[in-house]
């Protein structure tokens, strides 16, 4: 899977699972998540739909808000458990 | 601060919540208890000795004392009167807010008259039609030009405010702007001039009848400086969600140690008058005293845990310590309805009595607003959906 591919899928999750004010497509990759409206509640969801799509498990040490702040983190975040790797290189 | 100087400094701030505990609170409880009344002679007590600007760093004009200290004052009054204890906390957290986040030079300067006017500040974070959730606001900040610069308006539908009739000033939660997501709050400190409150609901509860936290339709305006712009969310994981839950449950702890310390008492007297025999509630003193060790413990053990990592949002807005907080809320605020549960054993009749000097009436009307200010069973719900998400530190 591409790094363009990953982020099409997070953008697919986000609008699934983030509950955001407003339409993802309208946020760039750096925009923050967290103003655009997602609570931490929501937050969760997308880390275990992550989890699910890409079957991996987010170590502890990257469970922060931070982590899950924009498009650009989270595929970062992916980027460093291995996620988009392979085809992008 | 050394660590000799930092135990003299806490047996110091002990001693004074003890004082006011003892000579004003005391004196007064029954009578703010009864008539559902501001516990104003207690307040007048904390301004006296300086104690609304308690969390209020120094070199802004306050005592500089840390969340210890401020727990510690109001464990100890706790044991007193648990509604003057809680109006002390109420406004300690939202001290702490501002001293943490607040984001203008208004802001600071605001905190420095905190300190120097004693001033109270109450808050105004619920919203009648958000479902209890803190960190959603339906109601939005206005902001308008006025004569010495740009102003807020903001109007908002509290069920509860505490103190409300009493205080200075309020800090509300609100949506960033007409635009913005629920989620998108800031705080705002409305000054009592500029602020109208039109009662909604009066204040006839089982306990903490003395917090007077009746709901308002509050109107507020005020210079735009008083708006805080770091996000609400930031400051509520790293400061007033975790300040809110450590003094809750030091409150509740000291509601305890006074239940507590009537049994004791009792079973002592009881002793006294038959020198031949183990008085009847000894042995479930014994048992009262482990749960009373255990609570105290907790307390103290997230309150070091978090005084460690409070100034590091990361640590703060972490699954593992976010558990932790949840986890002592719920369990201090259980702890607190069985250390008096079994007090009441021990005292029997005299425990039930209500003109006794081992009456636990009062006090067990008070444990069981633990429960319900801010539901347990809403905080287990947050707490099961960060257990799918917590991992092991490897």
């Amino acid at each position: 899977m591409s790094s363009s591919t990953v982020t099409a899928t997070i953008r697919t999750i986000l609008a699934e699972h983030a509950r955001l004010g407003t339409d993802v497509s309208a946020l760039s990759d750096t925009d923050d998540l967290y103003a655009a409206g997602m609570t931490s509640h929501a937050s969760v969801t997308v880390m275990l739909a992550c989890e699910d799509e890409w079957d991996i498990e987010f170590p502890q040490q990257m469970l922060k808000k931070s982590t899950f702040a924009s498009v650009a983190a989270i595929a970062a975040a992916l980027a460093e458990l291995g996620v988009g790797e392979q085809a992008s290189a | 601060m050394s660590d000799v100087a930092a135990r003299a400094a806490l047996a110091d701030v002990v001693a004074l919540g003890r004082r006011i505990g003892v000579e004003t609170a005391a004196v007064h409880a029954a009578d703010v208890d009864d008539r559902a009344r501001f516990p104003k002679e207690t307040i007048d007590a904390f301004r006296a000795e300086g104690l609304l600007g308690a969390l209020v760093p120094a070199e802004l004009g306050g005592l500089g004392h840390d969340l210890r200290q401020a727990a510690a004052v109001v464990r100890e009054v706790a044991r007193s009167c648990a509604s003057s204890a809680m109006v002390l906390a109420m406004h300690h957290i939202q001290v702490a807010s501002l001293v943490r986040h607040g984001s203008t030079p208004a802001l600071t300067e605001f905190v420095r008259r905190v300190a120097a006017e004693q001033l109270l500040l109450a808050s105004a974070t619920t919203e009648i039609g958000i479902g209890g959730n803190t960190r959603t606001s339906s109601c939005h900040v206005e902001r308008v030009p006025g004569p010495d610069g740009e102003v807020f308006r903001l109007t908002k539908q509290a069920p509860v405010i505490s103190y409300g009739q009493y205080a200075d000033a309020f800090v509300a939660t609100a949506r960033r702007a007409a635009d913005s997501p629920a989620s998108d709050q800031v705080l705002v400190v409305c000054e009592q001039h500029g602020v109208t409150l039109t009662p909604l609901s009066g204040w006839d509860t089982l306990g903490f009848r003395g917090t007077c936290s009746l709901g308002f339709t509050l109107e507020a305006t005020g210079p735009a400086d008083l708006v805080c712009a770091t996000p609400f969310g930031d400051i509520s994981s790293a400061t007033m969600l975790p300040t809110s839950h450590l003094l809750w449950s030091s409150l509740w702890l000291g509601l305890a140690e006074e239940a507590s310390w009537r049994a004791q008492r009792f079973v002592q007297k009881a002793a006294r008058k038959d020198l031949t025999a183990t008085p009847p509630g000894a042995p479930r003193l014994a048992a009262l005293m482990i749960t009373r060790q255990q609570f105290a413990s907790s307390v103290e053990a997230v309150l070091s845990r978090y005084l460690e990592i409070a100034d590091d949002p990361e640590e703060t807005s972490a699954i593992d310590f976010m558990v932790a907080i949840n986890a002592l809320k719920v369990s201090a605020s259980t702890l607190v309805v069985d250390v008096v549960n079994q007090a009441m054993l021990i005292c029997g009749i005299q425990g039930y009595r209500e003109d006794s000097e081992f009456s636990l009436g009062r006090l067990l009307r008070d444990a069981h607003g633990a429960a319900v200010m801010v539901n347990n069973d809403r905080i287990a719900g947050n707490t099961a959906q960060l257990a799918l998400v917590q991992r092991e530190a490897r």
